[in-house]
């Protein structure tokens, strides 16, 4: 991105048909939190095209390996060794550089560390389930996890989430704000959750589930799973012909 | 036969979910030792920074009525002289001392989120006319299956808002007030409603 010009173009609207409505009741928490009215739009203005940029300098060594981040010195977190590893890249294919990426699991047992979880899977003593990375210049990341369980909760009286992990993303401007979640290939709980369901589109779906990545995978170590986040894409400004301050 | 565009498709959204904090703000939730510090907590302003300081402040409420304990809140807005610190930023140099984003969990009994920030100053609208002081601001939660994106004006603004390209276009104008934070001293409050008689204006940007 060195050479590049920042962008300002605005952005390419968003295709809601591929998202979750606000209102889906399979999914019960949704029912008095969803907006009722239609949204108002609104073409992108500075204030949704510009969006904060995060330094390398807020990373630690460690953020991005869930392994160890959070073990004691010597120790690891349980479970079966995985690398997540990708691109961040936007709706044209350009690669999104420097964008920050924030993900948070379940331990191995499926339980995850907070003060509010209640299921009786174990604790891991050495897992604290959260990372963060910054994107290279062509838009890759790659984090070090173990494969999280699936665990249940409350909607319906049998309702379990498949194994996934939650990943939060800056791209290059505040309207490219995006949090979603990562599946596994092969896990026969993605097709029956409530929360998979939310989105409408089979094919929208599939863009969640990350396949296994041989080719990635470390031999004696960790199997990789690749997963590619798709942000909005942005125009060009060529043409843009503003007419500024008058 | 025509090239085809090999546009590629944005992810779907998913709930961020009960357990955001976890990702988020670790050391909210008493997950210490890892970050130092909680992304885009505490003060946005330091005493270096330009411009008048204010407190916003609020709750984000359901359709029972009841605020949610586990949203959260993000917002982005200009300094005081109105330029974003952003590389999509060309008008200008923003105020070095102002990052302009921050990051506030909703507190686990009352609800509440706090942004201890400076007034933002008037940014153009794509047609160069001004827009009057505003901040941007996402929500997150478990339920709200995408994230949502609104604006906060000031009530002490009313010149600059009867104004505003943004604000003068929307129909229904009983709805307009949705969009003003209550000023009070340096206190400004934004409570969002998710639905009802009061359900704030979202916008699809
Ligand atoms: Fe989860």
């Amino acid at each position: 991105m060195k050479n590049a010009l920042p962008e300002t173009g605005g952005f390419f609207a968003r295709n809601r048909e591929m998202h979750p409505p606000a209102y889906t009741p399979g999914y019960k928490t949704s029912v008095l939190r969803a907006p009722q009215r239609a949204l108002i739009s609104l073409e992108g203005t500075k204030s949704e095209i510009t969006g904060p940029v995060f330094g390398h300098n807020i990373i630690g060594e460690f953020d991005n390996d869930l392994i160890v981040n959070y073990a004691k010195p010597g120790e690891m977190a349980i479970g079966q060794r995985i690398m997540v590893h990708g691109r961040v890249l936007d709706e044209r294919g350009v690669g999104v550089a420097g964008a920050l990426v924030e993900f948070w699991q379940a331990n191995a047992g499926g339980r995850y560390r907070h003060k509010k979880e209640t299921y009786l899977a174990a604790i891991d003593p050495n897992f604290g389930g959260f990372g963060r990375c910054i994107t290279d210049e062509n838009g890759n990341y790659a984090f070090r996890t173990i494969k999280p369980g699936a665990y249940p909760w409350p909607n319906g009286v049998n309702d379990w989430r498949p194994a996934h992990i939650h990943f939060s993303i800056f791209g290059h401007g505040f309207a490219q704000r995006l949090i979603t979640q990562m599946y596994f290939e092969g896990d026969p709980m993605i097709a029956i959750c409530p929360i998979v369901k939310t989105i409408p589109d089979e094919e929208a779906i599939k863009r969640l589930i990350a396949p296994l990545d041989m080719s990635n995978t470390v031999p004696m170590d960790m199997r990789a799973y690749k997963f590619d986040i798709v942000l909005r894409g942005r125009r060009s400004t060529f043409f843009e012909n503003r007419k500024e301050g008058n | 036969m025509v090239q085809p565009l090999n546009y590629l498709k944005e992810s779907a959204s998913q709930t961020a979910g009960p357990y955001v904090h976890i990702g988020c703000t670790p050391n909210f939730t008493g997950i210490t030792g890892v970050y130092d510090k909680d992304l885009g907590s505490g003060p946005m302003a330091t005493e270096k920074t330009r411009g008048e300081r204010i407190t916003i402040k609020g709750r984000v409420i359901d359709g029972s009525g009841t605020p949610l304990r586990d949203a959260m809140i993000e917002i982005w807005q200009a300094d005081a002289d109105g330029f974003y610190n952003s590389p999509s930023e060309t008008r200008g140099k923003a105020d070095p001392n102002f990052f302009g984003w921050g990051r506030c969990p909703a507190d686990m009994v009352t609800g509440e989120f706090y942004f201890e920030t400076i007034k933002p100053g008037t940014v153009p609208f794509n047609d160069g006319r001004p827009m009057a002081p505003h901040v941007t601001l996402w929500i997150v939660a478990r339920g709200i299956n995408i994230g949502l994106q609104t604006r906060m004006y000031f009530s002490d603004e009313e010149e600059a808002n009867a104004k505003d390209p943004v604000l003068t276009r929307i129909e229904h104008r009983v709805r307009v007030p949705t969009l003003i934070g209550q000023r009070d001293g340096d206190i400004v409050t934004f409570d969002i409603h998710l639905q009802g008689e009061h359900e704030t204006i979202f916008f699809d940007i």
